[in-house]
C-alpha cells in the first residue's frame, strides 16, 4: 500500500474489477457499488485518489462530480495523503469524560505528529479525533488502520504503536 | 450478561448469554429459521406481534406492526435492512451482538425476511466496527455453507440472499432513510416522509428496517413463543422482553447489561454495574443514548428502565446507550462535545441543523472560554427551539435536547462559567 | 372513487385545486406566497431550506408546503405566529454565515434572501463576533462564478444540473456547515443550459460573468420578448439600462421553455446595442450617399419598385418579423417574387429533462412564419434568382462576400438596413429599420405558436419597422391605401393571420390553427 502522491496503478486491476462484478450481483443497481468500490480504491492506494474517482465514475456510469460529492460526505475515505498506520480516536463524550484527552495527547507525542491530523515526519503516522467509536465502555477505544484496539492507557500507547512500524 | 464482566443476578441474560465466549461465532442451530420456513408470513409476523417487541434501535417503534405495513402480493421485490450502523454515542451494544453472536443476528434477519416476503436482505455496518463486520461476514459465509441461507432455505425452496453493506463515517446513516440512500450509493442524507419505506424505501421498493437488537431477539420468539416474549417485563405491559443496556462513564463496571424491561434504574447502575467509582456521587444520567433529555440523580432515583418509566421522567429509553455521569462532571463541557458531534455529524440538508448545530456549538465553546453573555443561555435556548420539530430528520432535535435539558437541570454551571466562578477553559477556536 | 379536485382554506381563503397539489402551490392559487428557497416549480423538492413551513389544522408540526400534498377541508396558516416564528429562525440561520455585501452583490434588487429577510426576518444578529464562514470565489465555467460565502445550500444548482439537464456536474460536497457546492476539478460547468443556474439561484452565489458589475437590478428596464436564437421561440425578458440590453433571462412559459433558456440564446444579445447604425434613409445618387427625409425616401422606393418589371428577390435576414415578411411581400404583389429567410444552422442541443425544449438547429426564430406567408424560397435558390431580378430587396440580412457580390446581378437594389453595408455597391437606395428589440412584432415557432415581443429600446435615429417601410411604400403604389397604425394592425391585415390581434396572443402565445397543420418537422 503506498500512501504518497505519485502515479499509481488503477483500482480496476483485473482481479478487482472481478471483486466488483461479483459484488455487483447482490445489488439491483450498479450505483450502489458506490462505497464498496471507494474502499476497494481506498485499500489500494492508501487514500481515495483523483484518478480513482474518475475510475469509479467510469465504472459505475456516475459522473465524477457526483462521486466526489458522495466521497466527502463519508468521513472515513481520504482525500489526502494519510500516514501509513492511521489512527482514528474516540473523544466523543462518554470517551471524553473518561480520559481520551490523556491517549490523544500521549499518541500526539509518541507517533511525533505533534497536532491532529498531520502526519508524522518520517510518514508513519497520521493521528485525529473521531466522534464515537461505539465502544463506549471501553474508554479509550481507536482504530488504528483496521484494527479496533480498546481500554487503550497513555501508557500502553508507546506499547502498541511499537506493533506498527 | 454485563460483558464484559460475569452475568449479574438482576440481569436476564438471553441474547447476551454468549457475550464473550469465544466459540461464539460458530454456534447457530437455526433452530428457529427451521422452524419459520414452514410458517406462513403472517404467521410469523403474528407471533413477533404477540411478542410486543419494540424496536430496540431507539424510536421503540412496534416491531410486528412495522412488519404488517409491508405489501401482499405486490409483485415487487422486498427488502430488509439490517440497521448495524450503531454510533449514537453512549450505545455498544450491537457490536457485542455482532461479535459473540452473529449467527442470532443471521437467523432473527432471515426469519424477518421471511415475515416481510424478501428475498435480500442489507446489513449495514458502520465503517468503524471493523471486528464485528468482519465476524459477522464470515458468519454468514457459515450460514450459506450450512444452508441457512441461499436459494434454497433448508430445502424450503425459499430464497434469502445476505450481504454486508460497510458504511464509511457518517453517524446520521443510522437514520433509516439516510441508510437506504448509503446503501444505494449516495449521500446519507435522510428522506423526506411520506412515502415511508414500508412503501418505497430500498431502491424504491417495500423496505423494513429494523436494529441489530431488535433482529436478535426474534429466534427465541419464534421458538418460545411471542406469549412467552410478552411476559418477560416487570413494569409496563407495553414495554415487554429483554434489552440490551450499553453502560459507559463514571461507574465501577461499564458493559452491555441485558435487563428484563422494568428493572429501577438505580438497581442498574448501583447493583449491576458496581456504583459510582470509589468516593464519587451519582450526578446525572444520558438513559437513551447521547440524544435524549438528561436526567438529574433525584430522576434516576425514581426511574424504572422501559419505555414508559424511562418517558415518565422526561427522557427517553431511545437505544438503550447509558451515560453515566458522577459529580466530578462538568455538564457544560459534556453538554458542548455532545453540541460538537452533533455539528460534525449533521448531513447539511436543513438549514437549522446546518447551522444550528455549529452556531449552538460556539455559543457553548464561548461560555467555557470565560466569553459567555447573560442573554447567551436564553439564546441557546432560543435556538433549541429552532432546532426542534423543524428539518426532515432528528438530528436538530437531538442536538438540542441535552442543551434544554442541560440548562434546564445544570443551570448553575452553566452561571458559573457566565459569572467567572469557574475558571474558563480553552477549548474550540 | 376519489374526487379529482380538494378544496381547502389558506390564510381564511378557500381554493380548489387538483389532488395531489402541493400546499406551496395551492397557497399560490389562493394568492398567498408562501417563501421558500429550495423549492422551484421547474425541480423535483427535496424540503430542505425548512423556510416553507406552515401550520396546518390538525398536524402536530408545522408542515413543508412544498412536498405536503393538499387535502379535502385542510386549514392552512401561512401566517400564522408559529410559521412566522419558525421562518424567522430559519432566516437567522441562514443569514448568520452570508456576508452582508449587498452593496457589491449581482443579485440585490432581485434577490430572495433580501426580499424575505425584509418581509419577516428580525432586525440585527445575535450571532455576535464569530467570524462567517470564509471560501473563495470559484470559477465554475464559462460564464458563471460561484461565491460560497453567499450560497444557502437550497441546492437547486445541483438539482438543475440533475434533474433537468441530467449533466450532474455540481454536487454538495462536505457535511454540516461545511458543505459548499462543489464541482469536480476537470468538468466545467458549460453545458448549453448551465445558464439557468443563475437564474435559479435565490441569492448572488452564482452569478454570470458577463452580467458582473453590469447593473443593479432596480435600473432594468425589462421587456417581455421572444428569443430570437432558432425556432424554439423561447419567452425572454430583454433588461437594459439607459437603453443598452444588458442580460436576457427567460421568461416562463410552460408550453415552450418552461422557466429555461439556453446559454447561447442567453449570450445573443450584443448586436441589439450596436452603435453603428444606419440612423436616416440614403439615396445613392452620382455615386455618393445623400440623406433624405423618409417621406423623398418612400417615394423613391415606391417609385423603384413601381418602374421595375420583372421577377423580384427579397432576402429577409434569419430575425425579421411576421409584420415585416407580410408587409414587405404585400408590396412586391402581383411580381413573380422569390423571397427567402436566412436561417443559419447550428448543432442542436435538448435540454435533457423537458419534453420539446431545445436550442434547435434552425437559428431562425421565424422560419414558420416566414414559411406561412410564402417567403419560402431555398435560400440559394433566392440568392441564384438576383442574377437577371429586375428588383432585390435586402432586408437586414447578413451576407457572405459572395452573396454580397452576387447582388450586382440585379437591376434594382434596396437595402433595409440596420447596419450599412459597404459591399452593397449597387444599392439605390439604404433605408433604416428597427432591430427586433426595437420593435413590437410577431414569430411563429417550430410548433406553430405566434407570440408576439415588445420593443425594449429605442430605435436609432429614424429607423423604421421593416413593415411600416413597406406598408408606406405600399401606399404610395395604389389609391385608397392606410398604412397600419400599429404592429397589431399589420399583422391582422395580413391573410395569413386573418384578423389576428396581437393582445390576442397574450403573454405564452398561441398555436395558429393554420399553422399547426403544416407544422415544421
Amino acid at each position: 500500500m503506498s500512501h504518497d502522491t505519485e502515479p499509481a496503478g488503477p483500482v480496476f486491476t483485473p482481479a478487482r474489477k472481478a471483486e466488483l462484478e461479483a459484488l455487483a450481483a447482490k445489488y439491483p443497481t450498479r450505483q450502489a457499488l458506490l462505497l464498496p468500490a471507494l474502499w476497494m480504491a481506498q485499500r489500494e492506494h492508501g487514500w481515495v485518489r483523483p484518478e480513482a474517482i474518475d475510475e469509479i465514475a467510469a465504472e459505475l456510469d456516475l459522473t465524477p462530480a457526483y462521486v466526489r460529492g458522495v466521497v466527502t460526505f463519508y468521513t472515513m475515505y481520504h482525500t489526502h495523503p494519510v500516514g501509513r498506520h492511521f489512527i482514528q480516536v474516540c473523544t466523543t463524550s462518554p470517551c471524553g469524560m473518561c480520559g481520551a484527552g490523556d491517549v490523544v495527547a500521549a499518541l500526539l507525542e509518541h507517533t511525533g505528529c505533534g497536532e491532529l491530523g498531520a502526519t508524522s515526519p518520517d510518514g508513519r503516522f497520521t493521528v485525529i479525533e473521531t466522534e464515537c467509536l461505539g465502544a463506549c465502555g471501553f474508554v479509550t477505544p481507536m482504530l488504528i488502520d483496521d484494527d479496533f484496539l480498546e481500554s487503550v492507557t497513555p501508557d500502553t500507547v508507546p506499547e502498541l504503536l511499537a506493533r506498527y512500524p | 450478561m454485563g460483558y464484559p464482566h460475569p452475568i449479574h443476578p438482576k440481569e436476564t441474560p438471553l441474547l447476551s448469554q454468549h457475550f464473550g465466549e469465544l466459540d461464539g461465532s460458530r454456534r447457530g442451530g437455526y433452530r428457529a429459521l427451521g422452524q419459520a420456513v414452514g410458517m406462513t408470513p403472517e404467521a410469523i409476523v403474528d407471533e413477533v406481534k404477540a411478542s410486543g417487541l419494540r424496536g430496540r434501535g431507539g424510536a421503540g417503534f412496534p416491531t410486528g406492526m412495522k412488519w404488517g405495513f409491508m405489501p401482499k402480493d405486490d409483485g415487487k421485490p422486498h427488502y430488509l435492512c439490517c440497521n448495524a450502523d450503531e454510533s449514537e454515542p453512549g450505545t455498544f451494544k450491537d457490536r457485542e451482538i455482532m461479535r459473540w453472536t452473529p449467527h442470532a443476528l443471521i437467523e432473527g434477519c432471515a426469519i424477518a425476511c421471511l415475515g416481510i416476503r424478501a428475498e435480500t436482505c442489507y446489513i449495514f455496518v458502520r465503517g468503524e466496527y471493523t471486528e464485528p463486520g468482519r465476524i459477522l461476514e464470515r458468519a454468514i459465509a457459515e450460514a450459506y455453507a450450512a444452508g441457512a441461507l441461499g436459494d434454497n432455505v433448508f430445502g424450503s425452496g425459499k430464497r434469502i440472499e445476505m450481504v454486508v453493506h460497510w458504511g464509511a463515517g457518517a453517524y446520521i446513516c443510522g437514520e433509516e432513510t439516510a441508510l437506504m440512500n448509503a446503501i444505494e450509493g449516495k449521500r446519507g442524507n435522510p428522506r423526506i416522509k411520506p412515502p415511508f419505506p414500508a412503501v418505497s424505501g430500498l431502491f424504491g421498493m417495500p423496505t423494513t428496517i429494523n436494529n441489530v437488537e431488535t433482529l436478535a431477539a426474534v429466534p427465541p420468539i419464534i421458538t418460545r413463543g411471542g406469549a412467552w416474549y410478552a411476559g418477560l417485563t416487570l413494569g409496563s405491559p407495553k414495554s415487554t422482553g429483554t434489552k440490551l443496556i450499553s453502560v459507559c462513564g463514571h461507574v465501577q463496571r461499564p458493559g452491555t447489561y441485558e435487563i428484563t424491561l422494568g428493572l429501577p434504574m438505580r438497581e442498574l447502575i448501583f447493583e449491576c454495574c458496581g456504583g459510582m467509582r470509589e468516593g464519587r456521587t451519582l450526578k446525572a444520567v444520558i438513559p437513551g443514548g447521547s440524544s435524549v433529555p438528561i436526567m438529574n440523580a433525584a430522576e434516576v432515583e425514581e426511574c424504572v428502565t422501559d419505555y414508559e418509566g424511562i418517558a415518565a421522567k422526561g427522557s427517553l429509553l431511545g437505544s438503550g446507550g447509558m451515560i453515566v455521569m458522577d459529580d466530578s462532571t462538568d455538564m457544560v463541557l459534556q453538554i458542548c462535545r455532545l453540541a460538537r458531534f452533533y455539528a460534525h455529524e449533521s448531513c447539511a440538508q436543513c438549514t437549522n441543523c446546518r447551522e444550528g448545530t455549529a452556531w449552538t456549538t460556539r455559543i457553548l465553546e464561548r461560555i467555557l472560554r470565560g466569553e459567555g453573555k447573560r442573554a447567551d443561555l436564553d439564546l441557546l435556548l432560543d435556538l433549541a427551539e429552532n432546532m426542534t420539530g423543524k428539518t426532515i430528520c432528528v438530528l436538530s432535535d437531538s442536538c438540542a435536547a441535552p442543551v434544554v435539558s442541560g440548562i434546564a437541570k445544570f443551570r448553575d454551571e452553566f452561571e458559573a462559567y457566565l459569572s467567572g466562578a469557574r475558571a474558563p477553559l480553552a477549548v474550540g477556536a | 372513487m376519489a374526487d379529482a379536485q380538494v378544496t381547502l382554506t389558506v390564510d381564511g381563503m378557500d381554493v380548489t385545486v387538483p389532488r395531489g397539489t402541493m400546499l406551496i402551490d395551492a397557497a399560490r392559487q389562493a394568492g398567498v406566497v408562501v417563501p421558500h428557497y429550495c423549492y422551484h416549480p421547474g425541480l423535483p423538492s427535496p424540503a430542505v431550506c425548512r423556510m416553507c413551513l406552515v401550520q396546518v389544522e390538525k398536524m402536530p408540526k408545522l408542515v413543508p408546503a412544498c412536498v405536503t400534498a393538499a387535502a379535502d377541508g385542510q386549514v392552512v396558516h401561512v401566517h400564522s405566529p408559529e410559521a412566522k416564528q419558525a421562518r424567522k429562525g430559519v432566516l437567522e440561520f441562514l443569514l448568520i454565515n452570508h456576508p452582508l455585501d449587498c452593496p457589491i452583490c449581482d443579485q440585490a434588487g432581485e434577490c430572495e434572501l433580501q426580499d424575505f429577510v425584509f418581509q419577516e426576518g428580525q432586525a440585527g444578529t445575535r450571532y455576535g463576533d464569530y467570524p462567517k464562514r470564509f471560501n473563495p470565489v470559484e470559477d465554475f465555467g464559462p460564464d458563471i462564478l460561484y461565491v460560497p460565502n453567499r450560497c444557502i445550500l437550497c441546492t437547486r444548482c445541483v438539482r438543475f444540473m440533475e434533474d433537468v439537464a441530467e449533466a450532474p456536474v455540481l454536487n454538495v460536497s462536505e457535511r454540516g456547515d461545511r458543505a459548499y457546492i462543489g464541482i469536480d476539478p476537470d468538468h466545467r460547468l458549460d453545458h448549453p443550459w448551465s445558464g439557468n443556474v443563475v437564474d435559479l439561484c435565490p441569492v448572488g452565489s452564482l452569478v454570470s460573468k458577463d452580467f458582473l458589475h453590469k447593473a443593479r437590478a432596480w435600473d432594468l428596464d425589462k421587456t417581455a420578448s421572444v428569443c430570437p436564437g432558432c425556432t424554439q421561440g423561447c419567452n425572454v425578458t430583454i433588461e437594459a439600462r439607459d437603453e443598452v440590453v444588458v442580460r436576457l433571462r427567460p421568461r416562463t412559459n410552460p408550453e415552450v421553455n418552461r422557466w429555461f433558456m439556453c446559454d447561447a440564446g442567453r449570450a445573443d444579445y450584443r448586436w441589439m446595442n450596436r452603435g453603428d447604425r444606419c440612423e436616416a434613409p440614403l439615396a445613392i445618387g452620382d455615386g455618393r450617399p445623400v440623406a433624405h427625409d423618409w417621406d423623398d425616401a418612400l417615394t423613391t422606393f415606391a417609385s423603384l419598385v413601381g418602374e421595375s418589371d420583372g421577377p423580384a428577390v427579397v432576402l429577409f435576414g434569419r430575425r425579421a418579423s411576421s409584420e415585416t415578411i407580410g408587409w414587405m411581400l404585400r408590396l412586391l404583389d402581383g411580381r413573380r417574387t422569390t423571397a427567402a429567410i436566412q436561417v443559419p444552422e447550428g448543432p442542436e442541443a435538448a435540454l435533457a429533462a423537458v419534453p420539446n425544449l431545445a436550442l434547435r438547429r434552425e437559428r431562425s426564430p421565424n422560419l414558420h412564419g416566414a414559411r406561412l406567408l410564402g417567403a419560402d424560397a431555398d435560400w440559394d435558390a433566392a440568392i441564384a434568382a438576383l442574377g437577371g431580378a429586375a428588383l432585390a430587396l435586402v432586408v437586414d440580412a447578413d451576407l457572405s462576400d459572395a452573396e454580397a457580390a452576387a447582388m450586382s446581378g440585379a437591376a434594382r437594389v434596396v437595402h433595409l438596413a440596420t447596419v450599412a453595408d459597404p459591399r452593397l455597391t449597387t444599392a439605390a437606395l439604404v433605408l433604416p429599420v428597427t432591430t427586433m428589440a426595437e420593435e413590437q412584432g410577431v414569430y411563429v415557432n417550430r410548433d406553430g405558436r405566434a407570440q408576439r415581443y415588445l420593443p425594449a429600446r429605442t430605435p436609432p435615429g429614424m429607423a423604421r419597422p421593416g413593415w411600416w417601410v413597406a406598408a408606406s411604400a405600399w401606399q404610395r403604389l395604389g389609391a385608397d391605401r392606410t398604412v397600419p397604425a400599429t404592429a397589431s394592425e399589420a399583422l391582422g391585415a395580413l391573410p395569413a393571420f386573418a384578423g389576428l390581434d396581437h393582445d390576442a396572443l397574450g403573454w405564452h402565445g398561441r398555436v395558429l390553427a393554420t399553422a399547426a397543420a403544416g407544422r415544421t418537422r
